[in-house]
């Protein structure tokens, strides 16, 4: 595919994937290059080790950034991502290794003095450890905060607010109200794969049943003969329009409005001719 | 007294031991550049050690990026660094358009470079002014805020927002502007800038005070500057060439003709000088894009990535489909993660974009210029004077917007 953005043009130097992937040799899981980006995943016990080769033997002198990213349904759930940048060689490239809550990362402030408070931003928002930071405090929230805020299962609203008390002279925290619930846009068509869950959505998904259940009366509840005894059983009278009885319910008595309907004269077959054909019409 | 005249005996503390003692810097403090805090272990007045306290401006943005689609997540990116607007918003489209691979026309790219250089010389005409108030001296700070005056008005003439523009837009730039802001500002870059901009200056380049609060102050080695991921004017002023406008060029910066300034010392001074060189340099790349500026469209022609004109959706019922399209759902941007990173005023702004194929992203990771900058105070300043941390803290060119996110 030509490339047709204007995005910065740094150096791609030819097989560099090769050489490099050669060079971590057992540390290297996956090397890939996607959009002009060489990215290598690594074992998470040997990031330093990968790292230093690549800052020592390939000149990337700079450590930009480290991200983490949080994949919730991978088995090992975060991925921390580092930037590296050669001045030298005018290259960057990116390096993973992925994490779990309780999986700690060996840090690289050993090689880069900077990576001390990026690995404190991803301890801060994701809750990844970095084994052998010796100052990994919570760096951009509130003192006090709980919580990892940048995981995709905390909710955007958070859990507290705070405002300034008037009574107790000072900031106070309060769980998270919210005046209306916070609106989630979902603009993406149906019939491209969004998948909106409508009430009874569920039903659909159940499974199908070989033999289906027959019942002949209420009786037969299929739950066991606790549960058909206690359907047998009389909750109430029945309603009084449903009480079986020979006597016909007596005509309300007459009213003003609705007076009594004078008793009809004739008998049923005195109307005939009136829906039946007179003779000789036929013809 | 007795006898009329004693001499004074100078103070000493006498059998007493007296212990390093530790003060806040900050969180309010006028030249903490807006809400730093910084513990400082003091021994008298000497700095011993310093513990930056960020995040008081955290916002989440990145958190709130990944709920918005790609169009709507753009104005935070004004929000961040609100100093230099469209250097922030730069890196993002940069980063989108590498994923969608959505070509910008000519005179779109010319627009974007010249008004990212406006926003250098602008961030650069507050952090000057910022600096040597800081050191002390107060006119041209008044003098080079008229300056700043002068870009916002251009920047209000070009987007409407004198600040938070969100101007430039995955595939071009919003609006194409009127004919005469480009005369004016032509006008501007030949008479007014260098004529204020060069008065205020020779106020401080060479002045005794100003040399006196910065010259020595600070001095990080090559070494230290790249082991401690310096960009921008704090790498230049090491001495490193380094300019991603140079080596990695985006848009149409290959094509400009400018030098990097560097500095040769390593000091305040030397970040502050490589900052007013930088001024005149940007002219320069603004006066070769108005030379050189095409005319023609501003934004890319692709429907599926910037919707239509509106009288365009007067005449065509595709283009009101893609309207609504663009504008309900967004575009969708192709699985993938780059890291884009672009010159901004104050370093290297990076935007880390994972997609994964939908119309939100799924990862937006900012790489704020100060962070890096700013974790090395504490190497910096150590023995060095408690007034000395505001001449560090003002060559550094902090906001907090852009360091808390």
């Amino acid at each position: 595919m030509s490339v047709l953005h204007s995005a910065p043009r740094f150096t791609l130097i030819d097989g560099l994937k090769g050489t490099v992937s050669k060079a971590l040799g057992d540390h290297l899981v996956e090397a890939h290059e996607e959009h002009g980006e060489l990215l290598f995943t690594v074992h998470r016990a040997s990031i330093e080790d990968a790292l230093r080769i690549l800052r020592d033997d390939f000149e990337y002198q700079q450590l930009m950034e480290i991200a983490g990213v949080d994949y919730p349904s991978r088995a090992e759930r975060f991925e921390v991502v580092y930037m590296l940048l050669s001045v030298t060689k005018n290259s960057r490239i990116m390096v993973k290794c992925t994490a779990s809550e309780d999986t700690p990362v060996p840090t690289v402030t050993t090689l880069w003095p900077n990576a001390g408070w990026l690995e404190r931003e991803v301890f801060d928002m994701y809750g990844v450890l970095f084994d052998g930071n010796t100052d990994l405090r919570r760096i951009l929230t509130d003192y006090g905060f709980e919580g990892h805020p940048f995981r995709k299962d905390f909710p955007l609203t958070g859990y507290v607010e705070l405002r300034y008390s008037e009574d107790q002279k000072r900031v106070v925290y309060e769980p998270v109200k919210l005046a209306q619930d916070l609106r989630q846009f979902d603009f993406m068509s149906p019939w491209e794969g969004a998948d909106y869950v409508l009430p009874g959505d569920e039903k659909a998904d159940m499974p199908l049943i070989d033999d289906p259940k027959v019942t002949e009366s209420p009786k037969q509840t299929g739950a066991g003969a606790k549960a058909d005894e206690k359907a047998a059983e009389k909750v109430s009278d029945a309603a009084p329009a449903e009480k079986d009885s020979d006597a016909e319910a007596p005509a309300p008595e007459p009213t003003e409005d609705q007076p009594a309907r004078a008793k009809r004269k004739g008998k049923t077959t005195d109307t005939a001719e009136a829906t039946e054909p007179k003779k000789g019409d036929a013809e | 007294m007795s006898n009329g005249l004693q001499l004074e005996e100078s103070p000493t503390t006498g059998d007493e031991t007296i212990t390093n003692y530790t003060i806040n810097f900050g969180p309010q403090h006028p030249a903490a550049h807006g809400v730093l805090r910084m513990v400082m272990e003091l021994d008298g007045e000497i700095i011993e050690r310093i513990d930056p306290h960020v995040g008081l401006l955290h916002r989440g943005t990145e958190k709130l990026i990944e709920h918005k689609t790609y169009l709507q997540a753009l104005p935070y990116f004004d929000r961040l660094d609100y100093c230099s607007p469209l250097a922030q918003e730069y890196s993002y489209v940069l980063a989108i358009e590498k994923l969608l691979n959505v070509e910008v026309p000519e005179r779109g790219q010319y627009l974007r470079v010249l008004f990212a250089e406006l926003t250098r010389i602008c961030n650069h005409m507050l952090n000057i002014g910022a600096h040597v108030m800081d050191v002390g001296a107060m006119t041209p700070n008044l003098w080079v805020f008229e300056l700043r005056e002068d870009c916002m008005n251009f920047f209000e003439r070009m987007s409407g927002a004198r600040m938070h523009h969100a101007w430039l837009r995955p595939g071009g730039v919003h609006q194409d502007v009127p004919e005469k802001l480009l005369v004016d500002i032509g006008e501007w870059i030949d008479t007014r800038l260098p004529e204020l901009f060069g008065d205020a200056m020779s106020l401080v380049l060479d002045n005794r005070i100003f040399k006196q609060r910065n010259v020595d102050i600070a001095v990080v080695s090559k070494d230290d500057a790249l082991a401690w991921g310096f960009s921008g004017p704090m790498i230049r002023a090491a001495g490193i060439p380094w300019d991603l406008r140079k080596s990695q060029p985006y848009d149409v910066y290959e094509r400009m003709e400018f030098d990097i300034p560097v500095g040769t010392n390593s000091d305040c001074y030397d970040r502050f000088v490589v900052r007013v060189k930088e001024v005149y340099e940007s002219a320069k790349i603004i006066k070769q894009c108005l030379r050189d500026m095409p005319s023609g469209p501003v934004s890319s022609t692709d429907r599926k990535v910037y919707p239509p004109k509106r009288g365009e959706m007067k005449q065509s019922m595709e283009a009101l489909i893609h309207h609504f399209k663009l504008y309900t759902e967004g575009f969708h941007v192709p699985a993938g993660e780059v890291y884009v990173a672009t010159e901004s005023p104050k370093g290297e702004f990076g935007v880390y974009l994972v997609s994964d194929g939908s119309n939100k992203p799924y990862r937006c990771k900012i790489r704020p210029t100060a962070f890096s900058h700013l974790q090395a105070m504490d190497m910096m300043s150590k023995g060095h004077m408690l007034p000395d941390a505001t001449a560090i803290l003002g060559a550094i060119d902090v906001v907090f917007g852009e360091c808390d996110r």
